[in-house]
């Protein structure tokens, strides 16, 4: 035992596996004993904030100012203010007036140099619509506005004559420090479209999944193993009628078994842990074909014979003279049947038959809502990628797992 | 009897077996679940009726559809018969259409998208793999667990991924249907442009989503034949190296074929998921469709056809199986 423990340890793959497990596992265990609370609670109003730490607009007012004297403060806050198009039509009009300047898009240094020298809103360039000289014009002003340095005033309505009362000033070259602001929080993927906290709810659904997976291989594994040993060893009309049924169902795909079986089921009835026996009843036949044809190769070998000549029970053969020699080979398919029953349940979500929505979040409910919302087609890539990414790095590093296995027990696989 | 006869009729026969017990699974699921189906069905699409009449009539009609009054056996029977004909009775969100009206529609999208995609990928699949074993060494090293990776990818997260880089991002793409949204079919050149530039991101994706586990399959598979001792004879014999990775790559390639058509349902299954994402017109969207909208006939028909175009499409499979390993023939012959 101790020398197959080294031998799989030493195994690069095996280890590779293991340890994009381990960290998948230690994000579910400790992101929600950073960030504790329901993963299911509604944090944002709108739906899809990005992620980013969020600062409190009103505390900041409140906080203590810095004064710092940066030059490149005016250029950052026209840089995020600019939108492309506006980039686009502020060259259409060096082009449409016939000025040549040579600037890119992405430089707005040199483009607003180029605009300052040469925008005119007296000039008017032939064929340019009066609208089209008008959104010019507005655009100048906001430039105008951006690079001027003329504090903004914070006020307040008065209780008594309902006028504005001045608060404060604000400069442009005042800074707070968020750490003195109380209350800034950090989005590491944003929120989804029920604004909820992503990662938090991620680390929620990683627990279900895992448990689905779980709940569900264990069913499959104990069936297939149960009807693989009975079938194998017993043979005759046992082994006949059992190997008709898995005949059979390895043709019937085993999705659309768990499609009716779902739908029938019912929505108020499907919580994570009915899927997860469900996906389990319907993924046991692999494992009952290969367990049963290595118990035949098993069955007439000398120890079982004598264990048989000997009166042990069918219970005691099993588990002390089989079981061992085909030990490797269940463990390796259980890993197996936990990966594709995460993905099972992915697919099933998917299609609107995963576990009820308001119970728990798993990662194919997640993906679901996204796609529901489009967020793929919008941009919001923090509902979905990372959940892509789950599933994958979930399922890679099973498999990697399984192969390093399978080569430590099948020697000649190894490279 | 000849070795190839028997072997085919004993196909067949498994298929016919095979059909009704499926045929039999799809009748019977949906009514062994505790309570009445008709009854969940009434109050799914009777919500927001404050009509009492109009919900009893509409149960007695479904009632009248379903057949739920007579006994389970002639039940059977009478869906059995239509569904050999082909009627599967009138969708419920799309009324008045025909259920068979809508499937015969959405089939031949799925097939002509997933069978190309999974003979593509497959072919792809078995020869990197084949390759992989072969040359060993830094291809191996970087193959392997790329597929391994990506077959780890889920058909829809490809779906996905591909369709925001090329659709959303580069915009070289359409990013849904199986055609321009402004068109109407018909055999003209702009027409099946269309068709072709929306068919290339489903394509892709489900083939991506094969290659990785079919190139896995075919490594291990090669590996194992390369160390067989008939390899270590003809090298000992000095038979050309061309000649015996040829043998090699032939016995490589037959555990291939059967476990093509042992994951059929599972690859089948993954590409309609996919289908959905792009709001492909195939079987997948109508799956969706059938869930959100609780047309209960729509999907009965639905499964029943995937089942069939898995079980055709794996006896086809064995049947080439039969005709490329002659030690098929023998076994027939021998018993």
């Amino acid at each position: 035992m101790k020398h197959l423990l080294q031998q799989i340890l030493q195994s690069g793959k095996f280890l590779t596996g293991f340890i994009i497990f381990l960290f998948i596992l230690l994000l579910m265990i400790f992101y929600p004993m950073i960030n504790p609370g329901d993963p299911l609670q509604t944090i944002s109003i709108g739906t899809f904030a990005p992620p980013g730490t969020y600062v409190s607009m009103y505390d900041a007012l409140d906080t203590e100012l810095n004064v710092f004297k940066l030059d490149n403060a005016a250029l950052n806050r026209l840089d995020s203010v600019l939108k492309p198009e506006d980039r686009v039509e502020m060259i259409m009009w060096f082009e449409s007036a016939g000025v040549k300047v040579d600037v890119t898009l992405n430089d707005t240094e040199a483009l607003l140099a180029a605009w300052n020298e040469y925008y005119d809103s007296s000039i008017q360039p032939s064929g340019m619509t009066k609208a089209k000289r008008n959104y010019y014009k507005r655009l100048n002003d906001n430039i105008t506005r951006m690079l001027a340095t003329i504090p903004k005033v914070i006020a307040k309505i008065s209780e008594e004559s309902g006028e504005l009362v001045e608060v404060r000033q604000i400069k442009s070259t005042d800074y707070i420090n968020t750490n003195k602001v109380a209350n800034v929080f950090n989005l590491p993927l944003g929120t989804d479209n029920f604004g909820r906290n992503v990662l938090k709810e991620l680390a929620s659904a990683i627990k279900t999944s895992l448990l689905i997976g779980l709940i569900a291989g264990s069913v499959a594994t104990l069936i297939g193993l149960t009807l693989g040993l009975v079938a194998g060893f017993l043979g005759g009309l046992i082994d006949d009628f059992i190997m008709f049924i898995t005949n059979i169902f390895t043709v019937i795909p085993s999705f659309v078994l768990l499609i009716l079986i779902s739908y029938s089921i019912g929505q108020e009835q499907r919580g994570a842990a009915t899927v997860a026996v469900v996906i389990g009843l319907t993924s046991w036949i692999w494992t009952a074909r290969a367990v049963r044809s290595q118990v035949i190769s098993l069955r007439n070998r000398d120890h079982v014979n004598l264990s048989k000549l000997s009166g042990h029970s069918f219970f005691r053969i099993m588990v002390a003279d089989i079981l061992p020699y085909i030990a490797s080979y269940v463990v390796m398919a259980l890993i197996l049947q936990i990966s594709a029953a995460i993905l099972a349940e992915a697919q099933l979500s998917m299609l609107g038959l995963g576990p009820k929505t308001t119970e728990v979040p798993t990662l194919g409910l997640m993906m679901k809502w996204s796609m529901l919302y489009s967020a793929h087609l919008n941009g919001y890539w923090w509902s979905y990628f990372p959940v892509i990414l789950t599933i994958a790095l979930i399922s890679f590093s099973l498999n990697l797992m399984n192969t390093g296995l399978d080569q430590v027990f099948n020697p000649t696989l190894r490279d | 009897m000849s070795g190839y006869r028997k072997y085919f009729t004993k196909k067949i026969l498994w298929f016919a077996v095979t059909f009704i017990v499926a045929v039999l699974l799809n009748f019977i699921l949906p009514r062994l679940m505790p309570g009445d189906p008709v009854a969940v069905i009434v109050s799914k699409n009777a919500q927001g009726m404050s009509e009492s009449t109009a919900v009893i009539e509409m149960y007695k009609q479904y009632a009248e559809e379903f057949g739920v009054n007579d006994p389970m056996i002639v039940q059977f029977f009478t869906y059995f018969k239509n569904a050999l004909r082909g009627d599967f009775g009138v969708s419920f969100s799309q009324y008045p259409r025909k259920v068979s009206n809508i499937i015969s529609e959405a089939v031949w999208w799925t097939v002509g998208l997933q069978l190309p995609a999974i003979i593509f990928g497959w072919l792809i699949g078995n020869i990197l793999g084949a390759l992989a074993a072969y040359l060993k060494k830094g291809f191996d090293k970087v193959l392997m667990p790329v597929s391994l990776f990506l077959s780890s990818i889920p058909a829809f997260g490809m779906a996905v991924i591909l369709l925001v880089l090329f659709a959303v991002k580069l915009e070289i793409a359409p990013t849904s249907g199986g055609y321009g949204f402004d068109m109407i079919p018909n055999f003209s050149w702009s027409f099946i442009r269309s068709i072709i530039s929306h068919y290339q991101l489903p394509f892709w994706s489900i083939v991506i989503y094969i290659i990785g586990g079919q190139a896995l399959g075919m490594r291990s598979m090669s590996i194992y034949e390369l160390n067989a001792d008939y390899v270590k004879y003809s090298r000992f014999l000095g038979i050309k190296d061309k000649k015996i990775v040829s043998y090699v790559f032939r016995n490589a390639m037959l555990p291939q074929i059967t476990g093509l058509a042992l994951s059929l349902g599972v690859m089948i299954g993954g590409a309609l998921v996919a289908e959905i994402i792009f709001s492909y017109p195939g079987l997948g969207t109508t799956l969706l469709a059938a869930i959100t909208m609780a047309d209960y006939p729509l999907l009965s028909a639905t499964t029943l056809i995937i089942t069939m175009m898995v079980l055709i499409t794996t006896f086809a499979i064995d049947f080439v199986y039969g005709v490329v390993d002659p030690r098929v023939k023998a076994a027939q012959i021998d018993s």
